[in-house]
């Protein structure tokens, strides 16, 4: 178990509403009004997306919405971020892809 | 129409709405993360006094007085650019532009990454990343952790991290770089302890000041610091330990650290790896001032305060007509003194929109002197340095704006 629940200041964690969602295909669930961020952690994943041009992996870095680390796409919406977007019932989340690097490529053809 | 629109509904942003509300003014507040309360809903410390600072419920009791007074709160909401055009503000955000004579922006602060090799695997965290996990969410950051820098902020979540069960097991220092600045010097990391020594908000702190506080141990000084730290709180705080590289493949699995002399210089073949599941880094913070900026809104750097803030009086105005400011935007401090700002903020906002009479006068100065004294009982305080740096910037006020701030106290733009 992967969540916190009891707590000797913040108390017992309440009974919530379990939510399923997808996240690359896989189904999950998420306690409802929970971020996207929480959710796979609370879950055991950690990486939410590759590197758009290197492919190396990454996670949540500040949880809070500063750093655009976490962006994963959500029902087709791309740089979405984990850490500030709530899951919705059956929410179908992809995580962030390598995208091929064009200039890379013809200056390797050259 | 509203009257005021507040960006950021932590304690500077709410305490600001209810002040401002409270006079009749009609007041929406916005934030971008899920829940409101800012940084408040993640703190969760133990006071001088023994009694325990619980941000969850200072934010339930600011969010219930709020909405009293029928101030309206919007979660979800990024703003992205904020611009005046003729007498109105326009806040542009995701779900499309608000406009308003009075913006008060209360974004609060953001942490400084210190990008050491590694720091972009998954597993590695922001010291405040873990808090918000932890404390809000309810999630286990990991099993087994390293926290890389050593500050108060680091300490007082290292406390939380405990209280839910969580095991760091150890505390290093970031190698000292140009990017890791007095975070990687031993010494420099200890006279900031030391500092914080007499504000000590948890029990684990106050321990770990008494020992670094000792005098025969401090004139040995950092040359002596125990190869195997000391212990704060069950937790080892490796001041002569830097932290090289994070590895890892997928994810974290461990902290390739170094011993280090006095100075923090690495001594060569002394690596080690640690091995562990997360890491948080604490770099330390500094003021989100990006929309401020955006706004044209002039700034001072003041290192005392944090880094860049925007120039603001005592009573929370900007150089610019119907923009103020509030909260650790203005200067990294307590959540406490954000909501004192706050106050005051809502109060000058209040009285720009001619509210209040003649008594406005006189609770603005109210206001004004309890911003002083919470600052003065602070228990947690990021920067020794503070009253210096809040004395900088009124006197910087003070010679550049003060003869407008009779008649009209701010430029027209737009
Ligand atoms: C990670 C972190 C941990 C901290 N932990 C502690 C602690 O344990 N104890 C302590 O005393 N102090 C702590 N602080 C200091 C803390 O900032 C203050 O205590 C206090 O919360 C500051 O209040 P504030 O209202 O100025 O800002 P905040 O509480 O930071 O609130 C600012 C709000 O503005 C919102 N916001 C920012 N930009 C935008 C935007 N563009 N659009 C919409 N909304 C936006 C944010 O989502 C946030 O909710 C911490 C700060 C950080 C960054
Ligand atoms: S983790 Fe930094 S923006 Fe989401």
């Amino acid at each position: 178990m992967t969540r916190i629940i009891n707590h000797p200041i913040l108390g017992k964690l309440e009974d919530k509403k379990a939510v399923p969602f997808t996240f690359d295909g896989r189904t999950f669930e998420a306690f409802e009004n929970e971020t996207i961020a929480a959710a796979l952690l609370a879950n055991g994943i950690r990486k939410l997306r590759v590197h758009e041009d290197s492919g190396t992996p990454r996670g949540f870095y500040c949880n809070i919405g500063h750093c655009m680390e976490c962006r994963v796409t959500v029902n087709d919406q791309a740089n979405v971020r984990a850490c500030l977007t709530v899951v919705e019932k059956d929410m179908v989340i992809e995580s962030g892809k390598q995208h091929p690097n064009i200039v890379k490529r013809m200056v390797e053809q050259q | 129409m509203m009257d005021v629109i507040v960006i950021g509904a932590g304690p500077a942003g709410l305490a600001g709405a209810i002040a401002s509300a409270s006079f009749g003014l009609k007041v929406t507040v916005i934030d971008e993360f899920v829940k409101p309360g800012g940084r408040l809903i993640g703190q969760l410390h133990q006071e001088p006094t023994g009694e325990w600072w619980n941000g969850i419920k200072e934010s339930e009791r600011l969010l219930q007085e709020a909405k009293k007074l029928s101030v309206d709160i919007r979660c979800g909401v990024s703003v992205y650019n904020l611009e005046k055009d003729d007498d109105l503000w326009n806040v542009h955000t995701n779900i499309g532009t608000l406009t308003a004579p009075y913006v008060l922006v209360a974004t609060g602060a953001a942490e400084y990454p210190i990008p050491l090799p590694g720091w972009t695997l998954p597993g590695v965290m922001s010291i405040g990343a873990a808090q918000v996990m932890t404390n809000v969410h309810r999630v286990e950051v990991g099993k087994k952790g390293i926290i890389i820098g050593a500050n108060i902020l680091a300490f007082a979540i290292l406390n939380e991290l405990q209280l839910a069960g969580i095991h760091v097991d150890r505390i290093v220092l970031p190698e000292k770089s140009p990017l890791s600045g007095k975070a990687g010097e031993p010494e420099e990391v200890m006279k900031s302890l030391l500092n914080a020594a007499h504000l000590a908000p948890s029990p684990l702190l106050r321990m770990g000041s008494r020992f670094m506080k000792n005098d025969s141990f401090r004139k040995i000084g950092m040359k002596f610091f125990p190869k195997n730290g000391v212990k704060v709180n069950g937790t080892p705080l490796l001041l002569r330990k830097a932290a090289i590289e994070i590895i890892g493949t997928e994810q974290v699995e461990g902290v390739r650290v170094a011993d280090t002399d006095e100075n923090g210089n690495i001594i060569p073949g002394s690596e080690k790896i640690y091995e562990a599941d997360f890491v948080c880094i604490a770099g330390g913070l500094y003021p989100l001032a990006e929309l401020a900026a955006v706004s044209g809104c002039p700034f001072q750097y003041i290192p005392e305060l944090g880094g860049h803030v925007p120039i603001h009086s005592e009573l929370m105005e900007t150089p610019l007509e119907g923009l103020f400011v509030a909260g650790n935007i203005t200067g990294i401090e307590s959540g406490k003194i954000a909501m004192a700002q706050g106050t005051t903020a809502g109060y000058t906002i209040a009285k720009h929109a001619g509210k209040g009479g003649a008594a406005i006068n006189k609770q603005l100065q109210e206001a004004v002197q309890n911003v002083r004294s919470v600052r003065e009982q602070a228990a947690i305080q990021f920067n020794p340095e503070i009253n210096s740096g809040r004395r900088k910037m009124s006197e910087l006020w003070e010679s550049l704006y003060s003869k407008n701030t009779r008649e009209n106290s701010q430029i027209k733009i737009g």
